[in-house]
């Protein structure tokens, strides 16, 4: 039981909270603007490495320095959709999944170009874990990387619930035409879906280089694994986006455990497989999500 | 010297240009007349590459082989292969529209190479499959074997241009476009939408495999880095897009002209110093990267525009 917990359960609901922190951008994303997103994981190296050029210049703990991981990302983010994005706005969306292509590529080169292609670890040396109640032994990251995400998601909530520009957003992704004619400012909810996707992106970088390391392939590595959870939660669903990051965390890093007999259920060479298969099967049997999201 | 290692720098370029036509060429079936999304070019290369290498190997005990087959019947296997392997990709996701299209087949291409590195008793993991033949190898010996290597690829290219050409023009290829251009429409004259769209998605993935299995025997070595996204996928993608999506010529032009800057800038970025010489790659690629930015936005119908043949009608 214990071993369940320790070296399955939190690691999983860390990854959950990684994928659920990227998944939201991603959701939002395709839910108001209608494309996916595909250099929001090199979005997130960004991020990452953002984090690291400012420990380079104060040796802070790295998460005191996440502030400037986002204003990095949102700047990058916004930068990108006003002079890539928003030119093939009146296309089909299709060019501009293509050019979110063109950015992945462009995101990681310019962290390959500045930091180079090595591992870089964020934090030095090994932290010992906390230990409750004598038998669960927990890292100490992984209950940060849980509880900001916790409150992440109460806050999320507060803000599409109870804020006008939270609750014009939910619009705009459940009925774009609707929202338009009623006078919603579109410019506004567009900037605020990449701010936020993108702070998001920055937070979920940092846990994922301090969960393993910091390297240019980490975002796009991570990067189906968050469809999927986009899509698992229902696309424009900012709140399910979260709930299937944790689900396909979990799923992913349950599959190794040994639930029948001794060996790995699934071996730990085909986790991220995982993720792609419950994608690839989302996609064909309920593309709307759990939660009914929006089918484009 | 100076004009024989030029010449044979062109062949080499020339080689792996011929490959990179097949695969443009490949895409230009999927995404150019049937409007696929294929994501996961390099997924259905590899599968060629590896079916091919496999075919063609003399035993070794290291990866499942030693079949020790003649060069042509392990590309025409590749091609059955990587078809089959469309194939099943196809059932299930050709329904999908364009954005779900692409996750579903990055997802794919990725599966498959967890595969590459994963099953040792079939790839030898990452430590890759050596020693595969080249055609027509006896023919010639040390460097001439490029040249017949060239003709070879070459003839490959013209062969599927034609068939691609012909593909085009028939009535099956303007049944495609209009499925393409309106789906609703097209199957409202009983065109059915999803058969086509999976007979376009594997012919597409046969070449595919083709080109892969060219690649491993022109390099004799393969191994799981060779199915790089980035390197396959991406740019293959910047070069139909370049070229002209819809033209069969322009997917060629369209391959060797960024096969030739990719090629060429190699050059001058290796003369920099050396601590700026390692990281000229990633200068490549975000070239590439915002290139591919310019053509969406300024360039979109490419160097040569999508022409569609003229309708002849049967004298009465």
């Amino acid at each position: 039981m214990s071993e369940f917990v320790n070296f399955y359960l939190f690691p999983a609901l860390t990854i959950g909270s990684i994928y659920a922190l990227g998944a939201v951008g991603i959701s939002m994303i395709f839910g108001i603007l209608r494309f996916a997103h595909f250099a929001h994981g090199d979005l997130m190296t960004l991020g990452t490495y953002g984090i690291l050029a400012a420990a380079a210049l104060l040796p802070v703990n790295p998460l005191l320095l996440v502030p400037f991981a986002m204003a990095l990302t949102i700047f990058a983010a916004l930068f990108v959709d006003r002079f890539f994005y928003r030119p093939l706005r009146d296309l089909p969306t299709i060019y501009t999944v293509i050019s979110s292509f063109g950015i992945a590529l462009v995101f990681r080169s310019i962290v390959q170009l500045i930091w180079g292609s090595e591992n870089q670890v964020l934090v030095a040396g090994v932290r010992p874990p906390l230990v409750l109640f004598d038998t669960f032994r927990v890292s100490i990251l992984h209950l940060q990387a849980i509880l900001t995400t916790a409150v992440i998601a109460v806050l999320l909530h507060y803000f599409l619930t109870a804020t006008r520009t939270g609750r014009s957003m939910r619009a705009v992704a459940d009925d774009p035409e609707l929202a338009e004619v009623s006078g919603l400012d579109t410019a506004k909810v567009v900037r605020w879906t990449w701010i936020i996707g993108a702070a998001l992106a920055a937070i979920a970088g940092a846990f994922a280089a301090l969960n393993t390391s910091a390297h240019p392939n980490l975002g796009w590595n991570l990067l189906l694994p968050m469809f999927a959870a986009a899509i698992l939660g229902g696309i424009g669903k900012p709140m399910g986006a979260m709930a299937g990051g944790f689900i396909i965390g979990m799923a992913e890093e349950l599959s190794s455990y040994h639930w029948i007999g001794d060996g790995a259920l699934i071996s730990p060479s085909y986790k991220t497989a995982v993720a792609f298969v419950i994608m690839i099967g989302l996609l064909i049997f309920r593309p709307q999500g759990l939660f009914k999201g929006r089918l484009l | 010297m100076e004009l024989t290692g030029l010449f044979f720098y062109v062949v080499s370029l020339l080689i792996l240009g011929g490959i990179y036509a097949l695969l443009c060429l490949a895409l230009n079936i999927q995404w150019g007349m049937g409007g696929l999304f294929n994501a996961g070019i390099a997924g259905f290369y590899g599968v060629g590459a590896y079916t091919s290498a496999i075919l063609t190997t003399a035993a070794s005990g290291r990866h499942l082989g030693g079949f020790s087959m003649p060069v042509p019947i392990g590309l025409v296997g590749a091609a059955i292969v990587a078809g089959v392997a469309g194939w099943a990709v196809a059932r299930i996701c050709v329904r999908l529209k364009s954005d779900y299209l692409a996750m579903a087949s990055i997802g794919i291409a990725e599966i498959l190479r967890l595969v590459f590195v994963n099953e040792s008793w079939l790839t030898n993991g990452s430590l890759g499959v050596s020693r595969i033949p080249r055609p027509f190898a006896d023919l010639t010996s040390g460097r001439m074997g490029d040249v017949v290597f060239l003709g070879f690829v070459w003839l490959v290219v013209l062969l599927v241009f034609l068939a691609s050409s012909r593909l085009y023009d028939s009535p099956w290829g303007r049944s495609l476009r209009a499925i393409r251009d309106n789906e609703a429409s097209a199957s409202a004259v009983g065109k059915n939408v999803e058969k086509f769209r999976i007979q376009t998605f594997v012919i597409g993935c046969a070449v595919m495999g083709i080109a892969g299995g060219l690649s491993a025997h022109y390099f004799r070595f393969l191994s799981p880095t060779a199915t790089d996204p980035l390197l396959v996928t991406f740019l293959v993608w910047v070069m139909l897009m370049a070229g002209g999506s819809g033209n069969n010529k322009g997917a060629i032009v369209g391959a060797l002209s960024i096969w030739t800057i990719w090629s060429v800038t190699e050059i001058f970025t290796n003369r920099l110093p050396p601590e700026w010489a390692t990281r000229s790659s990633f200068i490549r690629m975000l070239l590439v990267g915002l290139l591919l930015q310019v053509v969406l936005q300024r360039f979109r119908a490419g160097l040569i525009p999508e022409k569609s043949p003229p309708v002849k009608f049967r004298k009465e």
